[in-house]
C-alpha cells in the first residue's frame, strides 16, 4: 500500500488515501512504438498474474469522442484543445485510473500529462499554467519515457509503420513547415526538447528507444521489476493436479496435439 | 498565452453575473439594445454556446457523467473556445462585447461544488479581463421566486442534484444557489465587481447599467482623440 500523491491541487474530496496497485506511465512522442511496448507489457504483466488497466489519450467516456470529432474538423483554438485534453484527463483519472488503483490493478497508461503539457508548451501555453491545471495528476510509480535520438528518426519510423504523417502528430496546425515531413520533423524537435526540459522535473527513467524492439522491452521490464513482484511466478497451489491432469489427459486422448494447432476433432459417426 | 489584465484589444467587454432569476440576462438584452439604437457595432456572447463542445455537454448532462472537476473542465473548455472565437476576434475589431456570464460564474459555480478555488481561477488565467463587471445581486428568496414561476421543472446539475445535499430538487438547488451567492459576494472585492441592486426596478436598474458603460465609452472616445491630435 502506498499513499497517493498529487503534483499540486488533488481533486475535491480526496484525502490522504492508500492505494494497492501501481501506476506506471509509457511516455514518448509519436511514433516511438508506446502502444506495442503498452501490449507486451500487458501480456507479460497478466501472465504474472497481475490485473492491468491500460488507458491512454483520448480515451475517455465523457470527452473522447469529441476530441476525436473536433480534431478531424481541424477547428479548435488552441488554449481549447488544451483544456479538452485534460477534460479527458481528469474523466479517466477519477473514473478509471484510480479505481482501478484501489482495488490493486496495474494501470498501464500510454501517456499522461507530460505528453499534454508538452503538446500545449509548444503551442505557447504557459508553462505554469498547463502544470497548475495537471496538479491534480496522481504522482505515478515509474514513469518510463521511451526516447529516441532526432526527430528524424521518429520520421522514418513512422514512415516504416506505413501508417504515414498524420495532421496532428505533425503539428500542422503551428505552420511550422510547408509540407507534412518538415513540419513534423520541426515539430517533433520541439516536443522533444520539452521532454528533455521535463526529465528532471518529473523523474522520468529514461529508455533508449532506438534500440531493437526486443531489447527495448526487456529495458521496460528490468525498470518494473524494481516495483512489481515478478519473481517468484503466482504460487501455484501445491495441491494442483498437474501431473495427474497430465496422465488422464494421456489416457483419454489418443490423438496427438501439436502446440498451437487445434487438436482433431473427432471424425463424426458415419449416419446410421 | 496572454493571462488576465494583460490583453490590450481596441474593443470593449462587458459582462453580467449573479444567480439565476437575479435579473442579468434582462438588463443585458435592455443594454444591448440601447447601444445598437445608438451606433455601436455590439457583439453578443453567451455561456454555452460553443458548437464544439456542446454535444459532449449535452450527452454527460444526459447520462450524468460529471464530476466536479469534470464538469468544471469541459466547462473551461466551452469557455475558452467562446474566448477564442467569440470574444477576442471582435474585441480587436473594436467592437462592444456583452457576456452573460463570465468566468465568475464558473469560480461560483465550481467552487459550490468543491473545487479548490485557486485552482479554478488559475485555469482561467487565458481570460480577457472586463471592461466591467456587474453583479446583480437579489437575495436567495426572491431570486428562487421568480426561477419557480417561470420554470417548473429544474434540470439534475442544475439543482446540483450531484452533489448529494438533498433528496429533494427544490431544497438541492437551494442550497447550491446559496452556496453561489456566497461565493458571489467575496468575489465582489477580489476582482471589483460592480455591484447593482437586483431588486430595483427593471428601469432603475439598466439607468445606473447604462451610465457605467458610457463612462467607459466615454474614456475610449478621449483616447481616440488623443490619437487623432
Amino acid at each position: 500500500m502506498k499513499q497517493m500523491q498529487f503534483y499540486g491541487t488533488a481533486l475535491p474530496n480526496l484525502g490522504f488515501e492508500e492505494y494497492a496497485g501501481k501506476l506506471i506511465v509509457i511516455e514518448g512522442t509519436d511514433g516511438v512504438g508506446r502502444s506495442t511496448h503498452v501490449a507486451l507489457l500487458r501480456t507479460w504483466l497478466e501472465s504474472a498474474g497481475y490485473a492491468v488497466l491500460d488507458t491512454g489519450m483520448t480515451r475517455s467516456v465523457l470527452a473522447g469522442r469529441g476530441i476525436k470529432d473536433a480534431r478531424s474538423g481541424h477547428i479548435l483554438g488552441r488554449l481549447t484543445l488544451q483544456l479538452y485534453y485534460a477534460t479527458d484527463f481528469a474523466d479517466r483519472l477519477e473514473n478509471e485510473i484510480l479505481p482501478a488503483l484501489r482495488a490493486g490493478f496495474i494501470v498501464l497508461t500510454d501517456r499522461y500529462i507530460y505528453s499534454a503539457i508538452a503538446r500545449a508548451v509548444v503551442r505557447g501555453a504557459d508553462p505554469n499554467w498547463i502544470r497548475a491545471i495537471y496538479g491534480i495528476a496522481l504522482v505515478p510509480d515509474a514513469v518510463l519515457y521511451l526516447r529516441v535520438q532526432s526527430a528524424e528518426e521518429l520520421a522514418g519510423r513512422v514512415l516504416a509503420s506505413g501508417r504515414g504523417f498524420d495532421y496532428w502528430e505533425s503539428g500542422m496546425d503551428l505552420g511550422l513547415g510547408n509540407d507534412y515531413y518538415d513540419s513534423f520533423v520541426a515539430y517533433q524537435k520541439l516536443l522533444l526538447k520539452e521532454f528533455e526540459g521535463m526529465k528532471s522535473e518529473y523523474n522520468f527513467e529514461v529508455v533508449d528507444a532506438s534500440k531493437p524492439v526486443k531489447r527495448v522491452a526487456t529495458a521496460l521490464r528490468r525498470s518494473i521489476k524494481r516495483i512489481v513482484d515478478i519473481d517468484p511466478a503466482p504460487p501455484v497451489p501445491e495441491t494442483m493436479p498437474r501431473e495427474a491432469f497430465k496422465a488422464e489427459v494421456k489416457d483419454k486422448a489418443p490423438v496427438e496435439a501439436r502446440p498451437n494447432t487445434p487438436a482433431k476433432l473427432p471424425e463424426p459417426k458415419a449416419r446410421v | 498565452m496572454i493571462s488576465y489584465g494583460h490583453h490590450r484589444y481596441p474593443g470593449r467587454l462587458f459582462v453580467v453575473e449573479g444567480t439565476d432569476g437575479s435579473g442579468k440576462s434582462t438588463q443585458l438584452s435592455l443594454l444591448h439594445q440601447w447601444l445598437k439604437s445608438e451606433g455601436y457595432s455590439v457583439f453578443f456572447s453567451e455561456w454555452n454556446s460553443s458548437p464544439l463542445v456542446k454535444d459532449t455537454t449535452r450527452r454527460a448532462k444526459k447520462r450524468r457523467l460529471f464530476t466536479p472537476t469534470t464538469f468544471s473542465l469541459l466547462h473551461a473548455t466551452d469557455f475558452a473556445d467562446r474566448t477564442e472565437r467569440d470574444i477576442i476576434p471582435p474585441l480587436k475589431a473594436g467592437a462592444i462585447v456583452l457576456a452573460d456570464r463570465y468566468i465568475y460564474t464558473a469560480f461560483a459555480r465550481d467552487v459550490a461544488r468543491g473545487c479548490d478555488r485557486a485552482w479554478v481561477r488559475e485555469i482561467y488565467k487565458f481570460a480577457v479581463k472586463p471592461t466591467a463587471a456587474f453583479f446583480f445581486r437579489a437575495p436567495l428568496d426572491i431570486a428562487i421566486d421568480r426561477i419557480a414561476a417561470g420554470r417548473p421543472q429544474l434540470k439534475f446539475y442544475e439543482a446540483g442534484m450531484d452533489m448529494d445535499w438533498a433528496d429533494d430538487e427544490e431544497e438541492s438547488f437551494k442550497i447550491f444557489q446559496g452556496k453561489i451567492l456566497d461565493e458571489y459576494d467575496h468575489m465582489v472585492s477580489e476582482f471589483g465587481l460592480t455591484v447593482v441592486d437586483g431588486t430595483q426596478a427593471i428601469r432603475t436598474q439598466q439607468g445606473q447599467m447604462r451610465e457605467i458603460v458610457s463612462r467607459y465609452l466615454q474614456e475610449k472616445l478621449k483616447e481616440k482623440t488623443v490619437v487623432a491630435k
